[in-house]
């Protein structure tokens, strides 16, 4: 699947695009199919994200979304050294996703 | 410490308030990022993997107690309670929201700092010893030429858009504790003659194509010293690459065109500018130097009671001699076991700010292998000194020592890394730790480097690591041989890379090489460079 990710303006969010809006949750991403370029286009222009670009990914059984590559996994959860300041601080296994 | 005077506070105060006015327009969508994004590195705004990151300014790594104590509360105002002290002798913070920039610029220029001209391809922070204008071995402080490049190079017009970010660095000593030859112009401040004078060296660097700088010039008076680094400039502004970014460095002009072509060509420009009158006047220089005088010693203790074996190591290994001999200067690691390198809470850095009003005359000095210096410690406070650190995990013994690598943020923050770093020397630290090895090792500097940009100065480490992008997995190269010391030279790649427990244990297959073929007092590099490659190859490889 092809997923959108760019960060929050004001806040610097790494952020994800969920079909309607922009989520902090990887797992919220929409498959943008061959639309990716129009909407970030479209979201760029609005404000609502900076710097956007197009990712590969999958859906996984559970339904959680994993960016391709590990970079983005990176950003999708947080910096691996400081579990605290990640979106999963109690979740171990979270750091093992991103790897 | 240099204060600002009425004209630095005012630049200082239009930047913040130009930068408020321009961030507002971001905001309001008036300025598109493609528009905004030159404006906000300017000042030092990045935008990183998980936000926005500020890279702050700390002119040759010197600071007093309130500018720290500042970088301190920024990091709980408007980070998340911590800041991160970086190869350049700066400061990061890395999860900045670009509404709260402007106020973070102006709090900081409150304490006379600032983040201009830490991005962009202009000059950046001067960089100097970290223990300039207190250790033993030096001719001069270093420090007013320092200031006054720095003064020299802010806003200055001719080199705002260069072909490339220019890094300068000064020192006045033998022992090159700043890897000034690493450096797109590194100054040396030496004596000829009984005349004081500077030795240029430039075309130095990292990154992709690391190289030593050449010595161009073997002395400048020092009051010709302004107007030789403008005639370096000039011959690189003009000539420079300005179509390649990957070759746009001074250093990839002075290969091509050689070291003396380049040299006649400065020396040509310097002819030239000398009656140009851009010098400043003996008066400045003189004003300059006042700032840095020496703060008023007291003769004290010579020596402490080493009865305390922990207190003794950390003696040993994290002080430095000073000129006066009842001071020391301390070094505060960042380092700590299974610790991240560099980084620091806020209430740490403001515990080091209270600690250098109490014990270092109100001084700290930033090093760039990311640690903390107190630089005038009387002896008979350092077992006081050390209990207030030891308590704060601020006291680690490992100055020098494989525990006290520099690693780069890699990819678990830097938008630019392919592979983490900082696992790497944690890893490697509580390993080394706990096998008791580090003492044997003696000293051993490992730089770790998520990226070919080198901001883990890899290539200068005794033992260097890089980490690469292998088909979408992290991978890491092996370097052993590096030296940014006055002894400078690159690290060669052992061969193929490793994965991240792979290159933990090729570590531990080098140091044990080491320790099996060293000879009498040899450091790790010292054998390296007796025996050569071929054994570590072997071990490693087979």
């Amino acid at each position: 699947m092809k997923i959108l990710t760019g960060n929050d303006l004001k806040t610097g969010d790494v952020i994800w695009w969920t079909g309607a809006g922009w989520s902090r949750h990887v797992d919220d991403a929409a498959d943008v199919g061959d639309a990716g370029n129009e909407i970030l286009a479209t979201e760029e222009a609005a404000r609502r994200v900076n710097v956007p670009y197009i990712i590969e990914a999958t859906r996984e059984e559970d339904g959680a979304v994993r960016p391709a590559h590990i970079k983005d996994r990176v950003r999708a959860l947080g910096p691996t050294v400081r579990p605290d300041l990640t979106l999963k601080p109690k979740d171990p296994s979270a750091l093992d996703w991103v790897i | 410490m240099y204060k600002y005077d009425t004209y630095d506070q005012a630049m200082v105060d239009a930047r913040v308030a130009e930068f408020r006015d321009q961030a507002r327009r971001r905001l309001e969508g008036k300025l598109t990022e493609d528009q905004f994004k030159p404006l906000r590195l300017m000042n030092g705004l990045y935008l990183q993997l998980h936000a926005y990151m500020l890279r702050v300014a700390i002119p040759y790594g010197t600071l007093n107690s309130a500018q720290m104590n500042a970088l301190g509360d920024i990091a709980d105002k408007y980070d998340r309670g911590y800041g991160h002290f970086t190869t350049r002798q700066n400061i990061q913070y890395n999860w900045i929201k670009l509404e709260d920039a402007a106020d973070i610029l102006e709090d900081l220029s409150k304490v006379e700092m600032h983040a201009i001209q830490t991005s962009g391809n202009c000059i950046r922070n001067i960089s100097s010893d970290h223990f300039a204008g207190a250790s033993h071995d030096e001719l001069i402080d270093p420090r007013p030429y320092a200031e006054l490049l720095r003064q020299w190079s802010s806003f200055h017009p001719e080199f705002t858009y260069l072909p490339r970010k220019f890094k300068i660095c000064v020192i006045a000593a033998e022992k090159d504790r700043a890897a000034m030859r690493l450096h797109d112009i590194g100054i040396q401040i030496v004596e000829q003659n009984g005349e004081i004078g500077a030795r240029f060296f430039v075309g130095g660097g990292m990154g992709r194509t690391p190289m030593v700088a050449p010595m161009i010039r073997d002395f400048v008076p020092l009051d010709q010293l302004i107007t030789y680094a403008e005639a370096c400039l000039r011959v690189y502004n003009r000539y420079g690459r300005r179509d390649n970014k990957y070759k746009a460095r001074i250093k990839i002009l002075v290969h091509e065109l050689g070291k003396e072509e380049y040299t006649r060509q400065v020396e040509e420009e310097f002819a030239h500018l000398l009656d140009q009158g851009i010098e400043p006047p003996l008066a400045e220089i003189a004003r300059i130097t006042e700032y840095f005088a020496d703060p008023a010693f007291e003769d004290g203790a010579k020596t402490v009671d080493r009865s305390d074996p922990d207190f003794a190591l950390w003696v040993d290994r994290n002080t430095h001699r000073h000129k006066h001999d009842s001071y020391v200067s301390a070094v505060v690691s960042l380092k700590p076991v299974g610790g991240i390198p560099g980084d620091a809470s806020g209430e740490q850095i403001r515990l080091m700010a209270r600690l250098s009003k109490q014990y270092s005359f109100d001084e700290l000095r930033i090093m760039h292998t990311q640690n903390v210096v107190l630089p005038h410690v009387k002896i008979e406070d350092l077992h006081a000194l050390w209990t207030a650190l030891d308590a704060a995990d601020l006291g680690a013994p490992n100055m020098d020592t494989i525990e006290d690598m520099i690693a780069c943020p890699g990819l678990d923050y830097c938008a630019l890394a392919n592979a983490r770093s900082i696992p790497l020397a944690q890893r490697i630290s509580e390993r080394f730790d706990a096998s008791g090895k580090t003492e044997k090792l003696g000293e051993l500097k490992l730089k770790i480097s998520g990226c070919i940009n080198a901001c883990g100065h890899h290539h200068a480490g005794h033992i260097g690591i890089l980490g690469v992008d292998k088909k979408g997995k992290e991978n890491y190269q092996l370097s052993l041989g590096g030296s940014e010391a006055e002894d400078v030279s690159l690290a060669k790649i052992t061969g193929p890379g490793f994965d991240e427990d792979g290159v933990i244990e090729a570590v531990e297959t080098v140091t044990d090489v080491y320790l099996a073929q060293k000879q009498g007092e040899e450091r790790f590099l010292d054998t390296y460079r007796r025996i050569g490659m071929a054994p570590f190859k072997e071990a490693l490889y087979g």
